[in-house]
């Protein structure tokens, strides 16, 4: 108990010092899954949008593998980039493996297909409503596409927190593709396993507490958001 | 775009047609009322005249041209339930203008001129979808004309609004005539045809049953369903 007490104390220490070790894991940690998220926004949102105002065949094959790959586990995904990337693999000569670069590919795999299925079912709801109208307007497809995602922003941002979410607590697709390598690859969930394994629990909790934070801030955002763009007299 | 034609148009609900043979053409600045009961097709009718719903048989020309995505915004429509883009009221009718190839420098003046004209001037920076239902409605219309389109289709526009929001309502619709505008205005509201129509077309059961000028339509209704309708009778 004394030592959970000690480890707590020394935790609040390395945050309020601004530890430079500490500093430095959060700091890939943020890089790293911005990046994957700002990736997967470029991927996800002209998928989902597209697929939710589009009609073609395998529509519905599509649909169901992107909603199945939003709950795709994260070693599956680090084990296919793994060997992708690996020395033997197609990239390999790109020498990705261990780089931040391969945490940002393990990160955008897992998160685009929570922002495509989401922004699809979006997309799509709003698309009933507005079809006829924005026809009437003589709109084509891509304008239409343009319009309702900017007409879903906030629905849209709450999504693309809930794969920011996602990415910045995923811990087994990046210590594989990463490795999980002092002052290089080290984010704040690999750091946590890793700490915790050799009985380290001062960094640890400190990670532990400014990951639960973020992910606080995260929600916080998100419902505010959502609160925000209910009302439209603030909207 | 004129005229704006439909022939022969059918339109069938499983093996019921809802929109039976019906031959309709709108070529002069008038304000022609399609007039019926609930469920005689209306809506379908002015939706496929739009364009936006594409008849089984039968065709529908623009200016002896099949509708076409590109001259879709000359067509003014608006709907019973009014789609308010998620931004001011301002910006909806910029909206419609940049749609229609408006130059940005002029849909400001134009759009604000537009929220004049219905009574929402002092609205113009609020949410579209924060407005009330006649308000809505009224900006639905203004938005619509401010394209300056060349003919204005209304489907059922002023249902379930208050008289005040009736008023301005039909005063736009009146202006838009005036202007040089054809408008088709779809309403099962009888006393409101009477206010309103140069011209009745008379749909009952997916069947054309009138199409004239108003003041005969109303003296003598040619079929028997159309004097019961007239008459306020109830009929099937």
């Amino acid at each position: 108990m004394q030592d959970t007490s000690d480890a707590f104390t020394e935790a609040l220490r390395l945050i309020t010092t601004l530890d430079r070790d500490l500093v430095e894991i959060i700091l890939m940690s943020l890089r790293v899954s911005l990046f994957a998220v700002l990736f997967a926004m470029l991927i996800g949102l002209p998928v989902g949008a597209t697929t939710a105002i589009s009609r073609f065949p395998g529509r519905g094959a599509l649909i169901t593998v992107m909603n199945a790959f939003m709950g795709l586990p994260p070693v599956v995904a680090g084990l296919a980039i793994y060997l992708l990337l690996s020395r033997a693999g197609p990239l390999g000569e790109w020498g990705l493996l261990y780089t931040p670069e391969a945490m940002i590919i393990a990160q955008t795999v897992l998160v685009t297909p929570i922002v495509a299925a989401l922004t699809r079912q979006v997309i799509e709801d709003l698309h009933r409503r507005y079809d006829e109208q924005l026809r009437a307007f003589g709109l084509g497809r891509g304008a239409t596409a343009i319009t309702l995602l900017w007409e879903a922003r906030f629905s849209l941002v709450t999504v693309v927190l809930a794969g920011f979410g996602r990415a910045i607590a995923e811990v087994g697709a990046v210590i594989m593709v990463g490795g999980n390598i002092n002052h290089v690859t080290r984010v704040m969930t690999t750091t946590i396993t890793l700490e915790t394994s050799r009985g380290a629990l001062d960094l640890a909790l400190g990670l532990g507490i400014v990951l639960l934070t973020i992910i606080l801030i995260i929600n916080g955002l998100a419902g505010m958001l959502n609160s925000f763009a209910r009302n439209p007299r603030l909207a | 775009m004129l005229p704006l034609a439909g022939r022969n148009l059918c339109l069938m609900r499983g093996t019921r047609p809802v929109v039976d043979d019906v031959s309709v053409t709108i070529s002069r600045p008038e304000i022609a009322v399609l007039l019926g009961p609930n469920g005689a097709g209306k809506s379908l009718l002015v939706r496929m005249l739009a364009g936006l719903v594409e008849p089984d048989s039968g065709d529908v020309t623009w200016n002896g041209r099949p509708p076409d995505r590109q001259r879709a915004i000359r067509l003014g429509v608006v709907f019973h339930h009014p789609v308010m883009l998620n931004r001011t009221a301002l910006a909806n009718i910029r909206f419609a203008l940049q749609a229609a190839g408006v130059p940005r420098h002029e849909q400001r003046r134009r759009a604000t001129e537009a929220l004049v004209t219905a009574g929402l001037g002092e609205r113009a920076r609020v949410q579209a979808q924060a407005l009330s239902g006649g308000e809505q409605q009224r900006l639905a219309l203004v938005r619509a004309m401010a394209t300056s389109p060349d003919v204005l289709l209304l489907d059922e526009a002023t249902a379930n609004l208050d008289p005040g929001s009736i008023l301005a309502i039909e005063d736009l619709v009146h202006q838009a005539r005036n202007d040089g505008t054809p408008v088709l205005l779809v309403t099962h509201d009888l006393a409101q045809a009477r206010r309103l129509a140069d011209r009745i077309l008379y749909l009952h059961g997916g069947v054309l049953e009138a199409d004239s000028a108003a003041p005969p339509f109303f003296s003598t209704p040619p079929t028997r369903r159309a004097r019961a309708f007239v008459e306020g009778r109830l009929v099937a």
